[in-house]
Formats: C-alpha cells, sequence, structure tokens
C-alpha cells in the first residue's frame, strides 16, 4: 500500500499535517489484509475491533495537536508467541487456540506506550520452533514473493506481513535465526539484538539462554526506530540487562569508512548457494567503495553450532514446555483415568510432531546417564563457539556473511527432514549462541527470490551494526524491490 | 549410541507424553539421526572448558521482598479449564 512505502518520518509528517488520519490508516491496513491475505495467510487474529476504537481515539489526540512520538498511529503486527491482553494468543499451537491473555508483554506495553496501532497477530511456526512456518498447528503462511515458496520461520507471519505491505512493522522473536532468516527469505530488514537488550517478559518462552524479541521492518531506519522503543531494563524479566540505551538513529550517519569488515570464511563455504555468495561479495564491494576494509577471519567452530543448538535449546524446551500440563489454561483431554493421565493426553493432543520432537530430543539429553555427554558437551562447545566471536571481535568492527545459505525454498520441499530443515540456519545460529546482535538486510535477487545479507555486531553495540546496514542501504536499491501480490 | 523404541518410550513417559505405536518408530529414526549428527561434538576436547549456560554475566537477581499488587483471581480463572469456588479443578490427586 502507498502509505506504507512512505519513510517513517514522511508518515509521521504526514499524520501531523492532516493529510490522511490514523483511522484512515489503520483501514488500509485492514483494506490490504483483505486483499492479500487469502494468498499470503500472515495473520492468525486480526484486532479491527480494538484497533478501530485505538485508532479514533489516537485520531481525537491528533485534532487537540501537540508532539506525537515517532510510531504514533502506525499500524504494526505481532508475532502469536507474544502475550496482547485480551487479544487471542496462541503460539500457532492447537494447545493454546483460545488462550486469551491476562497481561501484556512488556514490548506490547511498550508499543501501547508508542501509540503504534495493534492490527493483529502473525502466524509462526509452532512455539517458534522451524523455519518454515509449515509447524504452525493452523496454516503455513506463504512467501509474498511467491505464494508456493516458505517465507521462512519461526517469524514467518512477522516477515510476510510487512514485505507484503499489510502492517508498517512487526515484532517478532530469534532464538536461532527467527527473525533473520525469514527476513531474508521475505526481501525485508530483521533485527536480533543482543541477548538481555529487550525484555523478553511476555515472550513465551522457548528456549530462555537465546530468546530475544526484535523488529522487522522495510528499512534499517525504522528499524532504529522501533529498536528504540522496545529496548530497555525491565525489572520484570531478571535476564534484562542493565545498559544505557544509545540514541540508535543517531548512529545512521552513512559513513563507514575505515570500518573492519572480518568475513567468516566457514560462512561463505560449502552448502552455501554460488548465487547467495556472489551477492554478498558484491555488498563487500560496495563497502569497500564506501572507505570499509574487509578480510577473511576463520571461525572454526561454526559447523559444530547447529549440533550445539538443537542439544541446548531443546533441552531449554523441554523443560520450558512442562507448564503446559492442561492443569491452569490452554487445552484439557478429556476423561483422564488420574492426574499424570490428565498431562499426557493434555500434551499428546495439543502439540504437534515438531514440538514433541524437541521435547523428546531434551528431555534425553538432560536425563540420568546422558547429561554429560549431550548437555554438558553442548554448553562447553558453546563457549568456544562464543570465543570465535570474542576474538574476532578483537580485530574486526562488525562481521559479515550470508543470512541464510539458500533462498527460501518450495513448501513441503523439506518437512520429511527435520535434520536438512535445521541446516537452514547454520549461519543464523552461531550467532544466537554467542548473544550478539545482528541484522538481515536485503542484498539482491537470486531467481527472483530475496537474498539477505547478515551483518553481526559486538554485544550491546547495535549502533554500529545499524550504521554499517544503513550504509549500505543508502548506496543500493535492493531494500526498494517489492514482491508482486 | 543408538536409541530404541524402548528408550523413546522412556524418555515419552518423563516428558509425559503418550505417543503412538507410529509416531514411537518415526521418533526413534529422526531421534537417532539427530543424536548422530549430535556425535560430532565428540570430536572437539573440551577439557577443562568452563560451560556457557548463559552470555550475560548475571548471577542471582534479586529484588526487595514487598508486597505487590497480584493479578485479580477472576482473570486468572478465564483461561482455566475447569474451576470450582474460585480454585482450579483437577481429577482427584489421591486414590
Amino acid at each position: 500500500m502507498a502509505q506504507f512505502d512512505l519513510r517513517l518520518q514522511d508518515l509521521h509528517n504526514g499524520l501531523k499535517d492532516k493529510q490522511f488520519s490514523v483511522s484512515e490508516l489503520t483501514e488500509a491496513s485492514f483494506k490490504r489484509i483483505s486483499e492479500t491475505d487469502s494468498a499470503v495467510q500472515a495473520f492468525l487474529t486480526l484486532n479491527e475491533e480494538g484497533a478501530r476504537a485505538q485508532a479514533a481515539e489516537l485520531d481525537k489526540q491528533l485534532q487537540a495537536g501537540g508532539e506525537r512520538g515517532l510510531l504514533f498511529g502506525l499500524p504494526s503486527g505481532v508475532k502469536d508467541n507474544i502475550v496482547t491482553e485480551g487479544l487471542r494468543t496462541t503460539c500457532a499451537s492447537q494447545f493454546l487456540r483460545n488462550y486469551d491473555p491476562i497481561y501484556d508483554a512488556t514490548v506490547v506495553r511498550k508499543l501501547k506506550a508508542a501509540q503504534s496501532v495493534t492490527i493483529g497477530k502473525l502466524n509462526m511456526d509452532e512455539f517458534a520452533m522451524g523455519g518454515s512456518n509449515e509447524n504452525s498447528s493452523f496454516f503455513a503462511t506463504r512467501n509474498p514473493w511467491n505464494t508456493e515458496y516458505v517465507p521462512g520461520g519461526s517469524s514467518g507471519g512477522s516477515a510476510a506481513s510487512v514485505a507484503a505491505g499489510q502492517v508498517y512493522f512487526s515484532l517478532g522473536s530469534d532464538t536461532g535465526g527467527s527473525i533473520r532468516q525469514p527476513a531474508s527469505y521475505c526481501g525485508i530488514v530483521g533485527l536480533k539484538p543482543t541477548y538481555g537488550l529487550v525484555s523478553r517478559f511476555g515472550l513465551v518462552a522457548f528456549a530462555s539462554s537465546l530468546d530475544q524479541i526484535g523488529p522487522l521492518t522495510k528499512n534499517v531506519e525504522d528499524s532504529a526506530y522501533v529498536l528504540q522503543a522496545i529496548a530497555g531494563y525491565d525489572q520484570m524479566d531478571s535476564t534484562s540487562a542493565n545498559v544505557e540505551i544509545p540514541d540508535y538513529t543517531s548512529a545512521l550517519t552513512g559513513d563507514v569508512k575505515g570500518l573492519r569488515i572480518g568475513v567468516p570464511k566457514e560462512y561463505m563455504g560449502q552448502g552455501v548457494d554460488p548465487q547467495v555468495k556472489e551477492a554478498v561479495l558484491a555488498a563487500l564491494q560496495v563497502y569497500e567503495s564506501l572507505g570499509a576494509t574487509w578480510e577473511e577471519v576463520s571461525m572454526p567452530h561454526t559447523e559444530y553450532a547447529v549440533a550445539t543448538y538443537y542439544l541446548l535449546a531443546s533441552s531449554e524446551a523441554s523443560s520450558n514446555l512442562a507448564r503446559f500440563d492442561g492443569v491452569r489454561y490452554g487445552v484439557r483431554a478429556e476423561n483422564p483415568d488420574n492426574l499424570i493421565d490428565l498431562y499426557r493426553k493434555s500434551r499428546s493432543e495439543g502439540f504437534g510432531s515438531e514440538v514433541k520432537r524437541r521435547i523428546m530430543l531434551g528431555t534425553y539429553a538432560l536425563s540420568s546417564g546422558y547429561y554429560d555427554a549431550y548437555y554438558k558437551k553442548a554448553q562447553q562447545v558453546r563457549t568456544l563457539i562464543k570465543r570465535d566471536f570474542d576474538q574476532a571481535f578483537e580485530k574486526y568492527d562488525i562481521l559479515i556473511g550470508p543470512t541464510a545459505p539458500t533462498t527460501a525454498f518450495r513448501i513441503g520441499e523439506q518437512v520429511g527432514d527435520p535434520l536438512t530443515m535445521y541446516l537452514n540456519d547454520i549461519l543464523t545460529i552461531p550467532v544466537s549462541l554467542a548473544g550478539v546482535p545482528a541484522v538481515s538486510i536485503p542484498c539482491g535477487l537470486a531467481e527472483g527470490m530475496p537474498v539477505g545479507l547478515q551483518i553481526i555486531g559486538k554485544p550491546f553495540d547495535e549502533s554500529t551494526v545499524l550504521r554499517a546496514a544503513h550504509a549500505f542501504e543508502q548506496n543500493t536499491d535492493h531494500h526498494k524491490a517489492r514482491p508482486q501480490l | 549410541m543408538s536409541i530404541t523404541t524402548n528408550d523413546v518410550q522412556h524418555v515419552a513417559n518423563l516428558a509425559r507424553l503418550a505417543l503412538t505405536d507410529e509416531e514411537k518408530e518415526t521418533f526413534t529414526g529422526q531421534l537417532n539421526a539427530i543424536l548422530k549428527y549430535a556425535e560430532k561434538l565428540n570430536e572437539l576436547n573440551t577439557d577443562g572448558v568452563e560451560p556457557t549456560s548463559h552470555v550475560l554475566p548475571l548471577a542471582n537477581v534479586m529484588r526487595a521482598d514487598e508486597v505487590r499488587q497480584s493479578l485479580p483471581i477472576e482473570a486468572v480463572l478465564r483461561n482455566a479449564p475447569d474451576e470450582e469456588d474460585g480454585q482450579i479443578k483437577v481429577p482427584a490427586v489421591l486414590e
């Protein structure tokens, strides 16, 4: 939709100058959804009544005049594992198909404070487990660039809705690549902040030592604005970092002269599609022309990251998902023999197969006799992977590589083979294990499908990541490409 | 190390999952494939390497023991599958 192609600042001024109202923007969002969502299937729940009431209220405030924040009146979507008071939140699971949250996640509270309009809840892989959205227990979201293809995952709905112009921006969550990989597949900007920068309070936990919420937007500047709104210490999340939050947009200077870029050679190796590699090399030339320098660096433990991740994330998930027992909320099986049977039947009826598979893997890795061999070993390898990053950042300001080894694949192509599916995350997982920030930005098309460039930074140095991403965007047109829907 | 259908049954019990025979078969194959892949980690010598459970240098995070507002009972019961007299109802625990 036309207004959603405006820069955020112009959209903001348009509202202020009464070129359009918040209600008009909100209606335009719902109209676009009604035109495109039968093909894209990004939304699980629409907040029509709530959004319209909110828009009317904001229009009243607009009439009264005065300064408004930059996200004021902008339609946004929220991934369905982030709880929204009074608005159904399912995690795309049958277990929570009627779950009606009784409080707002901190990020939702912050978006409300920034007066963005919540349009609805976005589809995902069940409990954020998956990289294609095919694990949603409701329906699979499709890639707006070609609806025969997956949008990526697990924040597939969040990425597809922004790419399709249904909402201005969205929130997703990233545990092993779940913001960056779908952003890459859908040709938009997806930022995973440093672990601890954004509160996880109200994010339904998958793997607590890895989960992080972040923005999905059409350009880097918007990513900085949304990050500004959601970042910060929260006493409701004991893993939230008490660090000073810089002004992210002031970092967007366009200047990368002297920036030292490391390119992990393991990220450009076997399994990476030649066209993806070519797009990344072309991006490096852009940086070179802007006065940055780059060279290859070795991150020798990269090849161990996927195995490490699946052991750790599944172990944490098996513990986190123990809360879904059919007692206090969610589905409860009929006619159980006793309490244990109630747990068993409710969980077995409520969870899909990928969720069960990961609970099984995690329970096994944590079980007596196997803990040291799998869980502890993986935690030790995590240390080695983190050291790769520490060492690289002694020499480089940022690291650059592809976000994913390939572009989006066809729906159904990988469903039968979990291990192959897991390997799509081979370039995003090491970053998650190290807890550092990274963004995926569009850097071209390969056979009509978007390619993502991953820019990785030091802990809590989102400013440099965003500065580098923005400079690339200012000097290229890749972010302006739009799918034909 | 390879796991059998019996191991899968044992783990399912621990995880409070009731699996069908077909699921047991499928998971046995898939978990073996994933665990075989995970054995790759044994190529690395990790003697003396500290495990990382968390990337932030955080220990126990405490807050003052102050009384705060709790969620209202009606709100908490809104999602309860079964309730009685302001409490969540479950099948008998004791025989």
